[in-house]
């Protein structure tokens, strides 16, 4: 091993050769190749701790050469996620502000265009000749992690296609290739009828016991078969208060139609497409079908090798059912909710397969149960479903096809799987249904009568904790690797439990996993909701509340609650009560898709099940009837096809004879539209009306977009801009040049009253929550000292820390938006200002904006000029497809109106965090600070979700010391902080949004990256308004000079994406078009004088989207903020 | 084994006209699809044939047997119940002894003058069992055939032994049960609808009449599923091709494969060139794929 020091020129001196390193006696790689478990099993964390950075360098270009030689998979991607870690946690552990290095402008396209080897390799070729930085660590974990994410997907979707029965649907190209005929049965109709029998397909869903850690993850299965096991039970459901008893929530029909279309249906979605050529059914994303056109795919009914050939879904029908014919397909899942935990869609997914798979004889039981084999090939054709239509489910979801309880665990490899030499494991996990011996009918009704099924209402994305699973496992953290095992245990635990019927202790061992081993895996697993409902469960009902079961992959969603069965029919009914309540308390901390529900269950013991109606009165369910009616009705008679008038004159006399049936009132309600309530749109002309919306600005803004004088191109500089990095005597390195005299100064300062804090908290955040509106400076994120906090219970923390500390506590401003002002200040009043010594005091917000439909041209822009992340290869099908819907969207909608099909809160927009002293002037709140505390001349300005920034009495002392009017905070720049940074702008140093950047690259020979926390020195910024602080009671004045200052301030155009919500639980992204204007530019007036202080970067840090947590909580930030606080 | 009896099957009402028709063979003589049928149970050394039929039509397949009629046997098939019924009406000709099977809407063709059936009753006789005659066909023809699977018999090329038939299977359940090994991708062994089979079967096809419902019909896969577990029962790759000529074009396609075969093959193929160059130059567009419009 050689010997390197972190030192960087020494480092410029190595050279990236790997074929010349002999990575073969490598520690690290002996571990990824090992075969003995003791080896294998060791944690990198362990090791690396105890390196220096030469130590670790050097492992690094071992594992790194090591990838690109083996042929095993599995080793090169754990390989790829060791060299991912070392980036992340162990060499950052070395760098200081010393290390600041620039990311390749090519290795960032590389990395936006998944090209992650050419990435890889681009970087560590600047990294041997300028020396490792913390921004291209930050760069290359991104793209080893990548790299090995795509490796692993490319895998497992290799294993799906060469499962046995999959793959010659890859080689039917074409519709006259077809090898698949409709089964004759379903041909036969009654001599005097046009209709064609219905096949109708009912099935469970499936409910988790225990899925040992996520163990039911494609690679771990596949990695690791002996710990890859789950419980699982198929389960019948209904709504409490709404259903009259639990059924198979999925049914799908199917039936021969006389028309030679695809007609899919689905009755929950209230859609329905008459699909006429093969290319639409591969546009999953133009309608609400996905679903339903990845079944008929996946089914081999339109086999997936048909992609692009460019043939009529006519010629396919006509080989596959006959001339003139056609195919009505037909889904309803009984208004579960989206979310609910218990793999609706997957199983969905498997029901649709499975009815199509018996229509066209591929699995041996046309009506009925389903055989063993039968299933399994059904299984293995939902997991390509799921691939094909761009989701993703664990390998045990198609759950509900199997029936009752049982066990699924991973398979070994044996020489006749086609993952032999591949992969430990097999693909597909093997299925043993527990007897009735084993799990008596007596348990599955104790069962019964003591869980609670819930759906908590949350609306989450399990899609990051599935990847920090996979990472953690492969990586053999020793908490995790000890948590796996433990659920592993707990998982044998909840089989011996349910075997001598002890319910209990199945309760006692679900509730044992949640709070021991899975949190452990993943903290983000609970959230205060779920914490706070088991809490009161616990209070309640003590000894009676035998337990929480997480279900799925978090919690949140889908639920149970395991009671004593003498108060569970009661606890049922509180439960309801309670989680409206919670959720009613949490609504605008955390994401809420729909109101709480409680179900009622039971165990589904017969799996899937078929049934044929043959006579010529062969019905669909009434729903489908509501749904597809009233566009027939429209048609003359004439138009109608025979099974079409067949059917109305059906319905018409059933009308005759029981036109009162419930079924029949539905029906004509469901026909005859009922009178819209105008509420909607008045409420956001009030809503305007109350916050102070300024049309004419908007009216203005507006016609400028209209126009094209505003646009995401308008927001750029002029091309011929120099834009160049700045050098040393721009800024102020703080860790070099911070002394006694300046903390001292700062010291006083805080001693003498003279600071107060600002958090912004305006905004909702929208990339945090994904665009669900809620308000991220009260999301709980993370516990702290064993209880969840949010982003302004840590603000108010930390500043009573420094507070107390200097025996003057200062006070605390938030500034507040239309969306979170109300929320807020419930919350802080709610909360006494979390004991918070000093005052605290909200700036709500004085101007508002409103969103507008974007201009197609801007749309195009963002998605063809500006760079975009290529997802993977189904994903960007995807991506397309919904692309064109939303031009045609923006087209019809009328590019530039007024956004106004959402909730009133979500057409509405905050202006950008300019605003934000402008409304701290115009609404009083710093008069009534200085009122009360003349001494006070500065301000330190933070954003949100800058949780490191505290009151650093070294800082502002500096800040006083140069006497600058703003004094902004810069970190050096890792790959993620995207956005703009601290530039020379025509030889000025100042602050340059991202948005502004003329170039692209130009962003990436910036060093530093703008934290937005500002040291503010008060009588120069008001100078800088003209104003002086006794003007600050002159509203008049403080109008116009903020007028006249904001029209000197540049107008960004950007496209933000907004959730709109209907269904059950459904979600659609919308891009829309708002407008801002930005704090940072204040750093570009020639009258401010400004200092950059380039600050350590988990001072400046931001989180920005959740998916950050984890590795911001090992990473050591966490414990650094922890470390800021001063807890009650 | 001594092989001198055949049986075709020619009961299906929907398929009765098809030996009938006439073709060209490839010494340029006029022939029914009977007719050349009966020269290839003759030239493979058969004495007797005997023909189910539909009831009826005796005297329009005896004016079209040729010059071999007086060894034909005719047995009316009424009520007919399937295939395997079909082949069980032929219980009295067959009696106790091994006999050679085909259907009455193939034709044959050898490449050479060792005939196609004359091919299997000799690999039938050297390893005295019974032999169905298959042809490696791609997937997308499995609706139209029984399938076997099994495995190839070791130092030969062209045999193997059943393990199992399903007849018309779906591609998926063709996948996982009758992949062969040694075959190309996406094709399976699919019956000629040659067989010589052994006396064993019609007690099989009996047995599975017994079990049917009433006016269920009876196929012959089955049987044969059943036979490969009772005796040994191979699975012979003929050398030369059989042509459906009960399937859209395949009456054409037939004559074609005899005509390119024998002694007018050059006509034929100016025939062919002249009839595509025609097409190519005149004004329509020649017929590409389909294009969604």
């Amino acid at each position: 091993m050689g010997s390197v020091p972190p030192n960087k020129q020494e480092t410029t001196l190595r050279q990236v050769k790997p074929q010349s390193i002999n990575y073969r006696d490598d520690q690290l790689v002996d571990i990824v190749q090992s075969e003995d478990d003791a080896v294998r099993n060791q944690s990198l964390d362990q090791i690396c701790d105890e390196l220096d950075f030469a130590q670790i360098y050097d492992h690094a270009q071992a594992l790194d050469c090591f990838w690109r030689n083996t042929d095993n998979l599995y080793h090169r991607v754990r390989a790829l996620f060791f060299l991912s870690s070392i980036h992340q946690y162990h060499f950052p552990r070395f760098y200081d502000n010393e290390s600041v290095g620039k990311i390749p402008f090519d290795s960032y396209q590389h990395l936006l265009g998944r090209r992650f080897v050419e990435a890889i390799d681009s970087l560590l070729i600047t990294q041997s000749a300028d020396g490792p930085s913390d921004a291209l660590s930050s760069a290359l974990l991104q793209a080893y992690h990548g790299l090995a994410f795509q490796t692993l997907a490319d895998q497992v979707r290799k294993s799906v296609r060469t499962v046995r029965g999959n793959q010659w649907m890859f080689r039917i190209g074409h519709p006259s290739d077809h090898p698949l005929r409709i089964r004759n049965e379903l041909l036969q109709r009654a001599s005097d009828s046009p209709a064609f029998p219905i096949l109708s397909e009912t099935t469970a869903v499936r409910m988790d016991f225990s899925h040992s850690g996520w163990s039911d993850i494609f690679f771990l299965g596949m990695d690791f078969p002996a710990g890859a096991r789950v419980i699982n039970a198929s389960i019948n459901l209904g709504v409490m208060g709404r259903d009259d008893a639990p059924k198979p929530p999925i049914e799908c029909y199917l039936r021969v139609i006389d028309k030679p279309v695809l007609r899919l249906v689905s009755i929950d979605l209230k859609t329905s497409a008459e699909i006429q050529s093969i290319a639409e059914l591969f546009d999953f994303a133009s309608d609400y079908l996905g679903l339903l056109k990845a079944a008929v795919i996946a089914a081999g009914i339109v086999p997936p090798g048909m992609e692009g050939c460019g043939q009529r879904i006519e010629s396919l029908l006509e080989k596959l059912i006959g001339p003139g014919l056609g195919l009505e397909i037909v889904s309803k899942v009984n208004n579960i909710p989206k979310g609910s935990r218990l793999a609706v869609s997957t199983n969905l997914l498997g029901s649709l397969i499975s009815l199509c798979m018996r229509a066209t004889g591929q699995v041996s039981e046309f009506d009925g149960g389903l055989t063993e084999p039968d299933r399994r090939v059904i299984a293995a054709r939902a997991i390509l479903g799921e691939w094909i239509g761009g989701s993703g489910g664990g390998w045990q979801d198609s759950g509900g096809v199997w029936p009752g309880i049982k066990l699924i665990q991973g398979a070994e490899a044996t020489e006749n799987d086609p993952e032999f030499g591949v992969s430990r494991g097999r693909l597909l996990p093997h299925h043993s249904v527990f007897s009735d011996e084993e799990i008596t009918a007596a348990t599955r009704q104790k069962l019964q009568d003591s869980l609670v099924l819930v759906h908590g209402g949350m609306a989450q994305n399990v899609g990051p904790i599935l990847e920090m699973v996979t990472e953690k496992y492969l990586l053999r953290c020793p908490e995790e690797w000890e948590a796996r095992q433990q659920a592993i245990e707990i998982l044998d635990e909840i089989a011996s439990a349910l075997r001598a019927g002890d319910i209990r202790a199945v309760g006692a061992a679900t509730h044992r996993n949640f709070f021991g081993p899975l949190q452990k895996i993943i903290p983000w697993c609970t959230n205060l909701f779920t914490n706070s409902l088991v809490q009161q469960c616990q209070q309640k009902y003590g000894e009676q509340f035998w337990g929480f079961w997480m279900l799925g992959g978090m919690a949140g969603g889908g639920m149970g609650f395991i009671f004593d069965p003498a108060v569970k029919r009661e606890a049922q009914h509180w439960l309801q009560t309670a989680m409206m309540q919670t959720k009613g308390e949490l609504e605008t901390r955390l994401p809420f898709a729909m109101n709480p529900v409680v179900y009622d269950f039971e165990i589904n013991d017969r799996g899937t099940w078929g049934e044929l109606q043959t006579n010529g009165d062969a019905r669909m369910p009434t729903e489908y009837y509501t749904l597809m009616i009233p566009a027939r009705l429209k048609l003359p008679p004439s138009e109608l096809s025979s099974l079409s008038q067949h059917e109305l004159e059906l319905l018409g006399s059933e009308y005759r004879s029981n036109g009162h049936s419930e079924s029949f009132q539905k029906l004509v309600e469901g026909i005859l539209p009922d009178q819209k309530p105008e509420r909607e749109s008045e409420s956001l002309n009030e809503l305007l009306e109350r916050i102070g919306f300024d049309s004419d600005q908007h009216e203005q803004v507006r016609s400028d977009l209209k126009s094209g004088r505003f646009g995401l191109a308008q927001n750029r500089l002029p091309t011929n801009t120099s834009i160049t990095d700045v050098k040393p005597e721009d800024y102020i390195d703080t860790q070099a040049n911070l002394n006694s005299k300046h903390r001292q100064l700062g010291e006083e300062a805080i001693r003498g009253g003279k600071i107060a804090v600002v958090t912004l908290s305006a905004g909702v955040g929208s990339r945090w929550t994904e665009g669900a509106g809620v308000v991220k400076g009260l999301h709980p994120f993370c516990q702290f000292a064993g209880r969840h906090r949010s982003f302004i219970e840590v603000h108010l923390a930390k500043s009573k820390k420094v507070g107390l500390q200097y025996g003057r506590p200062f006070p605390h401003v938030i500034t507040t938006g239309y969306m979170t002002d109300g929320p807020i200040s419930h919350h802080l009043a709610e909360n006494s200002n979390y004991d918070y010594p000093g005052s605290v005091s909200l700036s709500p917000g004085k101007y508002v904006g409103l969103r507008t439909i974007p201009m197609v041209r801007d749309l195009l822009f963002q998605w063809e000029e500006m760079p975009q992340q290529i997802l993977d290869e189904q994903q960007q099908k995807m991506r397309e497809s919904s692309r064109s819907a939303l031009v045609d969207w923006a087209t019809q909608a009328g590019e530039g109106s007024d956004y106004q099909d959402n909730t009133p809160m979500q057409c509405l927009h905050p202006v950008g965090h300019w605003f934000e002293i402008p409304n701290m002037i115009r609404n009083g709140v710093l008069k009534q600070l200085l009122d009360q505390q003349p001494e006070l001349q500065y301000l330190m300005l933070h954003n949100v979700d800058t949780l490191g920034a505290s009151v650093d009495a070294g800082l502002l002392g500096l800040h006083i010391g140069t006497e600058k009017c703003l004094s902004f905070e810069v970190i050096s720049r890792r790959l993620e902080d995207r956005g703009g940074g601290l530039a020379r702008v025509n030889g000025q140093p100042r602050l340059l949004e991202g948005l502004s950047m003329p170039r692209e690259q130009d962003e990436f020979k910036l060093s530093f990256y703008n934290s937005m926390t500002t040291w503010i020195d008060i009588d120069q910024l008001l100078a800088v308004f003209e104003l002086t602080r006794g003007d600050l009671g002159d509203a008049a004045k403080i109008d116009e000079s903020i007028r006249k200052l904001s029209h000197r301030m540049p107008t960004y155009i950007t496209i933000k994406d907004v959730k709109k919500r209907w269904g059950n639980g459904q979600e659609d992204v919308y891009p829309v078009s708002q407008f801002e204007k930005l704090w940072s530019d204040m750093s570009g007036l020639p009258e401010v004088s400004t200092n950059f202080f380039v600050v350590p970067i988990q001072r400046g840090q931001q989180l920005k989207q959740q998916a950050q947590l984890d590795a911001w909580l090992r990473d050591g930030t966490a414990e650094f903020v922890n470390s800021l606080c001063q807890w009650n | 084994m001594n092989i001198k009896k055949a049986v075709i099957t020619a009961g299906s009402p929907s398929q009765k006209s098809l030996p009938l028709q006439s073709l060209i063979d490839r010494d340029g003589n006029d022939k029914t699809a009977l007719q050349l049928i009966v020269d290839e149970t003759v030239n493979a050394g058969v004495e007797e044939v005997c023909v189910v039929i539909c009831p009826g039509e005796q005297s329009n397949y005896l004016k079209a047997a040729g010059e071999h009629a007086s060894r034909l046997t005719f047995v009316e098939q009424d009520n007919p119940r399937g295939y395997g019924d079909a082949l069980l009406r032929a219980r009295k000709f067959i009696g106790n002894e091994t006999f050679l099977h085909l259907v009455s809407d193939h034709v044959y063709l050898s490449p050479s003058q060792h005939g196609y059936a004359q091919q299997l009753v000799e690999v039938a006789m050297a390893e005295s069992c019974a032999v169905s005659a298959v042809q490696p066909t791609r997937e997308n023809l499995l609706p139209y055939f029984g399938t076997i699977g099994g495995r190839r018999i070791a130092n030969r090329s062209d045999l193997y032994e059943i393990k199992n038939v399903v007849e018309k299977p779906t591609p998926t359940q063709a996948e996982q049960e009758l992949i062969v090994a040694g075959l190309r991708v996406s094709h399976y062994l699919c019956f000629s609808g040659m067989h010589v089979l052994t006396p064993t079967v019609i007690e099989l096809l009996e047995a599975l009449l017994a079990e049917a419902k009433p006016n269920e019909s009876i196929s012959l896969s089955p049987a044969l599923e059943t036979l490969a577990r009772r005796e040994r029962y191979l699975a012979a790759q003929v050398k030369g091709t059989r042509h459906n000529i009960g399937v859209k074009y395949g009456l054409l396609k037939a004559q074609l494969a005899l005509a390119l075969a024998g002694k007018d093959r050059d006509e034929i193929m100016v025939e062919l060139l002249n009839l595509v160059a025609e097409r190519h130059v005149s004004d329509t567009p020649f017929p590409s794929t389909e294009v969604e419009a």
